[in-house]
């Protein structure tokens, strides 16, 4: 009883806040549960228009799971998330996707025999007009949208500097190229929130730098809102608006890089008590 | 050089152009065939046709879209008695159900060859339609087992329901619709849906589900619909093929349709390499041509004065030999998982042309 009463007041507050201060991203209370394992309690989280925000954490977390639960991979076990103002909680992934969230993943999960190109063009399917007899036919829409699609795919791996690569398979490309392609692919999108996991993982300080101002830039180009898990703390505290810390599953501390740096939960829970 | 100075579009044309004559010579050699040939070797034509049917359509589902299915024998014999019941006159049909008369309507039915075999694809793939929802629930090793356990149940079905499909004792004395023509018409129609849908948008999709389905949802690909129509599609030809069969051999019974026909498929898909159409459509005709070729070892010849009496079987050995050997020599298949293009065909022609320069 207590529990659904907790519920019922969590989903009223939201309410609330959605129409006070209208986010573009908001998730509150998200629980999930793999049997009797909590991997994430409680994650309250919240992207405005623009803005950068970081999700970190020890190894373990989990915040990978919360991306995946936001995504629909997973199922919640509790809490909301909205988008837009729309309630997006169980939606299933593809429809989330084309909603407008798009992501990376921590273990790159390209389509390797694709080349390059076409995992970028895979991204434009949702958004495809034309019917599998047009396709086959191939007349009127078929190539105009066809070359619309691959067009927007030359710009975007333009955007990132893999054009070269365009004609190769996706396998192929060294590790630090994979991650901008899994940017690429998911820009494709056209998503007004980008989801990066570990997008900055195996890269060396150069590659780094390189690829936060490139995210800047994508930022305001595309004007994009994003959220990221990373472990490269140097990264995180230069380029997010807003941290989330999480331990354990639970999230302990929320604000600007400068007031988690000195967040005494947060030490502790990085460098043990 | 100077192909690498020419715009991709004309590329494309020259390429359309290739096509059309090579489909062009096709025909022209099928027109010399039919004239000439014995109907032996016609028989042997069209049952390339059908195969490369079958296999490219199978390959959709299984090769490109990566989807594990057993099912084509189900499919085939579908579309073989759909098409079969609905050429017979009903005068035919009242000769042969000797065990149960058939049921009306289809006693009174009697349409054209064409008319049969596009009903034939399209109660297939209706059938396709509805297996989908429950059969893509299940991935991988599950798939496989459903779909074997629905080539099954159809044989079953084929045998016990006698008032459609005579049960055991099959259809008799269908009229030998099948010629050349509107088998390799069929095949080439088959061939350039499947190309054309494999380089479109949905092809993506489905090529996508294959190398990695939650990163395919996660960019909006609605995994279920992608395979529901690669299934629907492939169920289509594949219906359509067993139309053909059916009035190529003029007889039909249940035991034609086992799991060993799915089996055939199978090996061939993965000989041409899984994905590749054209390595499918080459392979189809290597294991149809090659099939009767083989048949020499089975039977008595004298080789340099030694007799050999020939033993039955030996084909499927020689057969296996083959398989064994592409799987461990080029496991992507004959074309390693690539598709043919005339540039790649230029290219290496004028390699070998250098080479044999240089040799000179």
């Amino acid at each position: 009883m207590a529990g659904a009463d907790r519920l019922d007041r969590e989903a009223h507050r939201t309410r609330e806040e959605v129409c006070m201060s209208d986010p573009l991203f908001l998730v509150r209370g998200l629980t999930v549960e793999f049997g009797g394992l909590t991997a994430l309690s409680g994650l309250d989280m919240e992207v405005n228009p623009g803005e950068i925000v970081g999700l970190i954490g020890p190894n373990g977390a989990g915040k990978t799971t919360a991306f995946n639960a936001i995504t629909g991979i997973v199922r919640p076990s509790a809490g909301r998330v909205y988008f837009r103002g729309t309630d997006i909680t169980h939606w299933s992934p593809p429809r989330i996707a084309s909603a407008g969230i798009a992501r990376t993943f921590q273990s790159i999960r390209l389509y390797d025999d694709l080349t390059v190109a076409e995992n970028v063009m895979v991204a434009s399917h949702s958004a495809i007009s034309y019917t599998f007899l047009e396709a086959i036919v191939g007349l009127g829409r078929f190539s105009r949208e066809e070359r619309r699609i691959q067009e927007k795919a030359e710009r975007l791996l333009d955007l990132m500097g893999l054009t070269e690569f365009a004609r190769e398979r996706a396998s192929s490309l060294p590790y630090g190229s994979q991650r901008k392609l899994e940017v690429a692919r998911a820009l494709a999108l056209e998503p007004s929130l980008l989801l990066l996991d570990e997008p900055v993982a195996g890269m060396n300080p150069a590659e780094t730098m390189e690829f936060s101002n490139l995210l800047r830039k994508i930022r305001e180009d595309l004007d994009l809102s994003i959220a990221l898990i990373e472990h490269d703390m140097g990264f995180v505290m230069k380029i997010c608006h807003t941290i989330t810390v999480i331990d354990h599953g639970i999230p302990i501390a929320r604000g600007a890089p400068g007031e988690i740096k000195t967040n005494e939960q947060v030490i502790a829970a990085y460098l043990g008590e | 050089m100077e192909s690498e100075a020419r715009s991709p579009l004309q590329h494309k044309t020259r390429d359309r152009v290739l096509t059309l004559l090579s489909v062009g010579a096709l025909f022209a050699f099928l027109w010399y065939a039919d004239h000439h040939f014995s109907p032996y070797s016609i028989r042997i034509l069209n049952n390339i046709a059908i195969f490369i049917i079958l296999a490219v359509s199978y390959n959709l589902i299984n090769g490109v879209t990566g989807q594990f299915s057993l099912e084509p024998n189900a499919f085939v014999a579908v579309g073989a008695y759909t098409s079969a019941l609905l050429t017979l006159s009903p005068e035919e049909k009242i000769r042969s159900f000797i065990i149960e008369p058939i049921v009306w309507p289809l006693s009174e039915i009697s349409v054209s060859f064409p008319v049969s075999l596009l009903c034939a694809g399209l109660l297939t793939a209706l059938m396709a339609l509805l297996m989908s929802i429950p059969v893509f629930r299940v991935r991988g090793d599950y798939l496989a087992i459903v779909t074997l356990g629905f080539g099954e149940v159809i044989q079953v079905v084929a045998n016990n329901l006698v008032s459609i499909t005579n049960g055991p004792l099959g259809l008799k004395g269908l009229h030998p619709h099948t010629t050349l023509w509107w088998s390799w018409g069929f095949c080439v129609l088959t061939v350039f849906s499947v190309v054309r849908l494999v380089r479109s948008s949905y092809g993506r999709a489905m090529q996508a589900v294959r190398e990695d389905e939650t990163a395919a949802q996660a960019m909006g690909i609605n995994a279920f619909r992608t395979k529901t129509l690669a299934f629907t599609f492939s169920a289509f030809f594949e219906g359509v093929a067993g139309g053909l069969l059916a009035h190529l051999i003029t007889t039909i019974s249940p035991s034609l349709f086992t799991f060993f026909l799915t089996f055939h498929l199978l090996i061939i898909i993965v000989v041409g390499g899984l994905g590749s159409t054209t390595g499918v459509v080459v392979a189809a005709a290597l294991f149809t041509w090659g099939g009767e070729f083989l048949r020499i070892v089975e039977e008595p010849t004298t080789i340099f004065g030694y007799y050999y009496e020939g033993i039955p079987g030996m084909r499927m050995v020689i057969l296996s030999l083959l398989l064994i050997v592409v799987m461990l020599f080029a496991r992507r298949g004959l074309m390693g998982g690539k598709e043919f293009s005339w540039q790649a065909l230029i290219d290496w022609t004028g390699r070998l042309i250098a080479l044999a320069k240089r040799c000179v």
